[in-house]
């Protein structure tokens, strides 16, 4: 029974504590708070049955349980006498869902906070608003549980500090934050999805909380465009997941990747949000990036992939973010539209800016081998090598390098 | 006659679930999938997210257009996720079938079809 009353308390959470944020004005009371209300959830619902409203449940049990250990607690002289909490016998009305969405946007905001450095952001975000335990955020990010702790206690006395207002945002202010949000979702997804040292299990649990966070944003703000479309972006990659990562734990590269084992159902519905995006006329980055991702979708084969549409639209992301990466990423789809010697010379303007990132080494490699110069090749992935790759990609370039080999011998 | 067993829960909750409780719900499914297959023709529908819906609303007048809104019918917290429709010799027979995917997740209600025509499948 109690899997099934966790399910309900992880669904609740994310709402439940922004409402109670704002209530208490303290992140600290309203996780507390909460806990305390799911320790009488797991008593009390068995015996009376589940309440028809659970989350009008948890708000109630979790302001009593609050207020009481305000009383109790030493700082209650402090926010009481700041008047900072209204001590009504009545209980407010839950708030609606205008308020709700505000709330819950304010929560995630405060993870968000810039004195936090950006992985600092994200841990804060899974403990509090995604309710996953200190142990599990430290295997997320490969740290020892113990650090992990210091961290995450160390960032919350820091937005503890730094209080963020209460009111309702403005509409403007209201975009900010829900780009601020949706950059740290998208970079919690990347975290899980790049550093594939560990098994990739572990690994997948960061992907699939940003995955719900993306889906939490989209039920929030289901008129808005950047939700969905960077929810469609997430599903799209991590329908790719069991494909990209082969038995024996090797990374399969993209263009080898079996598409039968792209996750339909995720493919599916990140193509509904894509849709969805595209009506609302939204043209940030995120929707962007799901275009390329749908685009990909759609082909059957790689050999079936509409790479001028792709290219189009690696141009247009790069207009909005002229970085060395996305530039990097239009040439590799250039390589295919303008072929590999046009591609090696636009990549000669990125050597300096890109001289550290092995990517840039590891696709300088591929079009060195593809134009028959494999001792350059060689060269370039032995420069990718010494930058530090995961395990699974030294793995590949190792036998990349091997095969050079053979193929300089063969000429 | 004709049954509908549609299906209510809060959307995400079956995606909270350790993986294997959401794979006994899924079994449920496909069990009730199997009997009815064995019975004739049916119907089986899995919604995607309410956040996934735009809404049509009536124009506010005859000279205009329907009003489209970028999101679900209703925010509720519990939404319509899905329905099957099968022949069932008596109402008995329906809510038998029925309760063979009851879980903590979902409400489930069981309701005549008055018409029924056309045939889909994502398969």
């Amino acid at each position: 029974m109690s899997d099934w009353l966790e399910a309900s308390f992880a669904h609740q959470r994310p709402r439940a504590i922004a409402a109670l944020t704002r209530y208490f004005r303290d992140v600290e009371t309203a996780e507390e708070a909460f806990s305390e209300a799911c320790i009488k959830a797991l008593t009390d619902w068995p015996k009376n049955g589940t309440p028809r409203d659970p989350f009008a449940w948890f708000l109630t049990t979790a302001r009593h349980a609050g207020l009481d250990k305000l009383r109790k607690a030493q700082r209650q002289t402090r926010l009481l006498a700041e008047n900072r909490i209204v001590m009504e016998s009545d209980a407010p009305p839950p708030p609606d869902p205008h308020e709700l969405r505000d709330d819950v946007l304010r929560l995630l905001f405060i993870c968000c906070h810039p004195a936090l450095e950006r992985q600092d952001q994200i841990a804060l975000a899974l403990r509090i608003v995604g309710g996953l335990t200190v142990p599990e955020i430290a295997r997320g990010f490969l740290a020892k549980p113990k650090a992990m702790e210091q961290r995450i206690t160390r960032a919350k006395k820091k937005i503890a500090a730094q209080p963020v207002a209460f009111e309702t945002p403005s509409p403007r202010e209201r975009g900010r934050r829900l780009g601020e949000v949706s950059l740290m979702i998208y970079l919690m997804f990347n975290e899980g999805w790049s550093t594939s040292d560990a098994p990739t299990q572990i690994r997948l649990t960061l992907c699939e909380e940003a995955i719900r966070l993306a889906r939490l944003m989209t039920e929030l703000f289901p008129g808005m465009g950047e939700p969905a479309a960077l929810l469609s972006l997430l599903l799209f990659q991590h329908a790719r997941r069991d494909a990209r990562i082969d038995a024996t734990g090797h990374l399969v590269a993209f263009e080898d990747q079996d598409r039968q084992l792209w996750d339909r159902a995720a493919t599916a519905e990140a193509t509904a949000f894509f849709h969805k995006a595209q009506r609302i006329g939204h043209q940030g980055p995120y929707r962007i990036q799901a275009a390329i991702a749908a685009e990909h979708a759609a082909a059957p084969t790689p050999a079936h992939t509409n790479w001028p549409v792709i290219e189009a639209h690696y141009a247009a992301l790069h207009v909005l973010q002229p970085t060395p990466v996305i530039r990097l990423n239009l040439i590799a789809v250039q390589a295919k539209t303008q072929g590999p010697e046009f591609a090696l010379r636009e990549m000669e303007t990125l050597k300096t800016d890109l001289r550290t990132y092995r990517w840039y080494h590891t696709m300088r490699a591929a079009l060195l081998t593809q134009t028959d110069r494999p001792e350059a090749a060689i060269d370039a992935y032995r420069a990718a090598l010494d930058l530090g790759p995961t395990g699974p990609e030294r793995t590949v370039i190792e036998e990349k390098i091997a095969a050079c080999r053979k193929n300089m011998e063969g000429l | 006659m004709m049954y509908a067993i549609t299906i209510y829960g809060e959307a995400g909750m079956f995606e909270n679930l350790p993986k294997d409780r959401q794979e006994q719900v899924m079994a449920n499914h496909h069990a009730l999938q199997e009997k009815l297959q064995d019975r004739g023709d049916f119907i089986s529908v899995k919604l995607m997210p309410p956040s996934s819906a735009v809404t049509i609303d009536p124009a506010p007048d005859a000279a205009a257009d329907p009003l489209i809104i970028d999101g679900p019918f209703a925010e509720t917290k519990e939404s319509f996720l899905g329905f099957y429709a099968a022949e069932f010799s008596n109402l008995e027979e329906a809510i038998t079938h029925a309760r063979m995917i009851s879980s903590p997740i979902a409400r489930l209600e069981v309701r005549p079809i008055a018409w029924a025509g056309g045939a889909i499948s994502t398969d």
